[in-house]
């Protein structure tokens, strides 16, 4: 209960630090989002429409600071994230979010789960057959690869398969302009198509870092006494490798894991921007070029949250799977 | 994070292992090692080019005098940019800056890491955990939407680069190094050390530091991976300096010059090919690292393995 008590002490200090800092940052560096506004409306607004826009998020100069920053926590909390100044003007935070989450969702959070299961086996048969044909190229390869960066892969993707007048598949948005989105068949093998090469280009780059750690993991395992009784005990081996020497091995992977999947959200501006996938990743990276202050304070903040959510959800599997760590 | 950040926890080489010779024994070390090899010849390449850039690339980077968007040729090894200025002289006089980057932003953050961390867990108490608390929030905070954010605002350029990057990245070594320096609190030399009624700031420098050097290079290689793609990709978006010559910033103006579309595609290739050269390079001897430091994990001799099967 304690233990409980302290992690979720953490959570509110972390989730109110990254608050204040998204809050202090903008607000500390050059170029006024009242600037940024007049521009996008051409100054067609009057100045007072423009403040009462701004105010709408709890953005008011001429405010003292001090009663500025305990709106804006207030707002944040209560789920009062403004509308958005910058490219969709007008139009609430909370809508263009909830509009952009499933792409995101649905592309890098799906390909981050399959690299992650993917190596994770991969690692795991490495590992346990030590000087095999697999363990023979799997560590240089993949030291490789998880060296690749984001954008590059995504570039020699774009290069191979979808580039010249005859190209295999797409190499932007989301799905093909103009279709209906629907649960037809035309418009989910469209979608898919659309998500292929972004989706392999994570999986490429992600898939790496997963099996090196999870075959080194496994190699400190296998040496284990615990591993020795099974093997003496006449067990047969493919229960050995997984429920004595990867039900261990996994272990200080799965808070690295569930930090992964608290990146996805934030990670993927890079495949996002490149393939120009309408995700959370392309609206963060748009919101900061257009100084939409509210919808990139509101990204943030689902950002942390997301990032959290998963660490805490991690402790929980891990003192579920490791009886040792409950009594810490 | 850094995938070759999350490898190298698998422990540091024997801090007993002394000094002497340890140059000729590095060099026997890297020689026997051979991803260690590559890795080391990769880098030496990078930093030769990094330094005698005129002695490769005549052609000036930014001169835009030559045809426009003309694939690669023996005049021009890779082509030429859309505004005619030579692919591969402004690759290999790119790598001095994007170099000094990766590396300045992993030395910064390697020592940041080292003191908070060491400090946290030789103190301990209400520094450790005021420390640790630090060191958690900035591993929660996600990294790159901060990075963007700040880059965004600040003007742009190297000097910026390296705040930003550094200010993002030195969390997760710093947690590391405190579990290391845990497990040295205990040990008889520092107690000799108070004993004996030196300062606190004399053991964490002069006594406990010493002991930690491969931990701390293998944080430095790990960092320095993570660097290189973080750099290319932040010049990538657009927030670097344009101006500046890094093999970001060429990316940048390849993507916006819609080199893959229309005309030369190396000139969007060959920086990224770089980053990814370099990364490989650090990748390779930060993996090799933890072979050196962690017998168990060195590949297996094709004999030895018979005999086991």
């Amino acid at each position: 209960m304690r233990y409980l008590l302290r992690r979720l002490g953490f959570f509110v200090l972390t989730l109110w630090a990254a608050l204040t800092l998204n809050f202090f940052i903008p607000r500390m560096m050059p170029g006024s989002p009242l600037q940024a506004l007049r521009d996008r409306t051409h100054n067609k607004l009057s100045p007072a429409a423009l403040n009462s826009l701004l105010s709408q998020f709890g953005f008011d100069p001429h405010q003292n600071i001090a009663v500025q920053y305990v709106q804006y926590l207030k707002n944040m909390a209560t789920g009062h994230w403004g509308i958005s100044i910058g490219g969709s003007l007008g139009v609430p935070v909370r809508k263009l979010i909830g509009q952009a989450l499933p792409w995101t969702l649905g592309l890098v959070g799906v390909t981050t789960v399959m690299a992650f299961l993917l190596g994770t086996v991969i690692g795991i048969v490495a590992g346990w057959k030590r000087g095999g044909l697999l363990d023979g190229i799997v560590p240089p390869v993949f030291v490789v690869t998880s060296a690749l960066p984001y954008f590059w892969v995504a570039l020699l993707m774009i290069l191979l398969f979808a580039t010249g007048t005859h190209a295999l598949l797409p190499n932007d948005g989301n799905y093909t302009n103009g279709l209906t989105a629907g649960f037809s068949g035309h418009f989910i093998f469209d979608v898919l198509k659309h998500a292929i090469l972004p989706g392999a280009t994570i999986l490429i780059t992600a898939i790496g870092g997963w099996i090196l750690t999870m075959r080194n993991n496994m190699i400190t395992t296998l040496a284990e006494d615990y591993v020795k009784m099974g093997r003496a005990k006449g067990l047969p081996s493919w229960r050995i490798m997984t429920d004595y020497a990867a039900r261990n091995a996994i272990l200080p992977n799965l808070t690295g894991f569930a930090m992964q999947l608290g990146y996805v959200l934030g990670g993927s501006i890079l495949v996002e921007y490149t393939f120009s996938y309408p995700g959370l990743g392309y609206l963060f990276y748009t919101s900061t070029t257009n100084h939409d202050l509210p919808l990139m304070q509101a990204l943030f903040l689902v950002y942390t949250l997301a990032v959290l959510v998963c660490v805490l959800l991690a402790d929980m599997l891990t003192a579920g799977l490791d009886p040792r760590t409950r009594d810490a | 994070m850094s995938t070759a950040a999350i490898t190298s926890d698998a422990g540091p080489l024997d801090p007993t292992a002394g000094h002497h010779g340890a140059l000729g024994r590095l060099t026997q070390a890297i020689l026997r090692n051979r991803k260690a090899t590559a890795g080391t010849v990769i880098l030496l390449i990078v930093v030769f080019v990094a330094v005698f850039p005129g002695l490769i690339a005549r052609d000036d980077p930014q001169a835009a005098i030559y045809d426009q968007s003309v694939g690669p040729s023996a005049q021009h090894l890779l082509g030429t940019t859309q505004l005619g200025q030579d692919v591969f002289a402004q690759l290999i006089w790119g790598t001095r800056l994007t170099l000094i980057v990766t590396v300045v932003v992993s030395a910064i953050a390697t020592v940041i890491s080292m003191i908070i961390g060491v400090t946290a867990a030789y103190v301990g108490g209400l520094t450790d955990r005021a420390l640790s608390l630090l060191t958690d929030i900035f591993l929660i905070l996600p990294t790159l939407p901060l990075l963007i954010v700040l880059a965004s605002y600040l003007p742009p350029g190297s000097v910026t680069m390296i705040v930003v990057l550094t200010l993002t990245s030195w969390a997760f070594q710093a947690r590391q190094l405190r579990s290391q320096g845990l497990s040295l609190r205990a040990r008889d030399f520092l107690a000799a050390a108070r004993v004996r009624g030196e300062r606190t700031s004399y053991i964490i420098l002069v006594e406990i530091i010493p002991t930690m050097t491969s931990l701390i290079v293998a944080s430095f290689l790990g960092l320095s991976v993570f660097v290189v793609g973080f750099a290319a990709g932040l010049q990538f978006l657009g927030l670097g300096n344009s101006t500046e010559l890094t093999w970001g910033t060429m990316l940048y103006y390849a993507q916006q010059g819609g080199a893959l579309e229309a005309g030369n595609a190396w000139w969007a290739l060959a920086p990224g090919a770089a980053v990814a050269f370099m990364g490989a390079g650090f990748a390779l001897v930060n993996y090799a690292f933890d072979e050196i430091g962690n017998p168990a994990l060195r590949p297996v001799r094709k004999r030895r393995a018979r005999t086991t099967a």
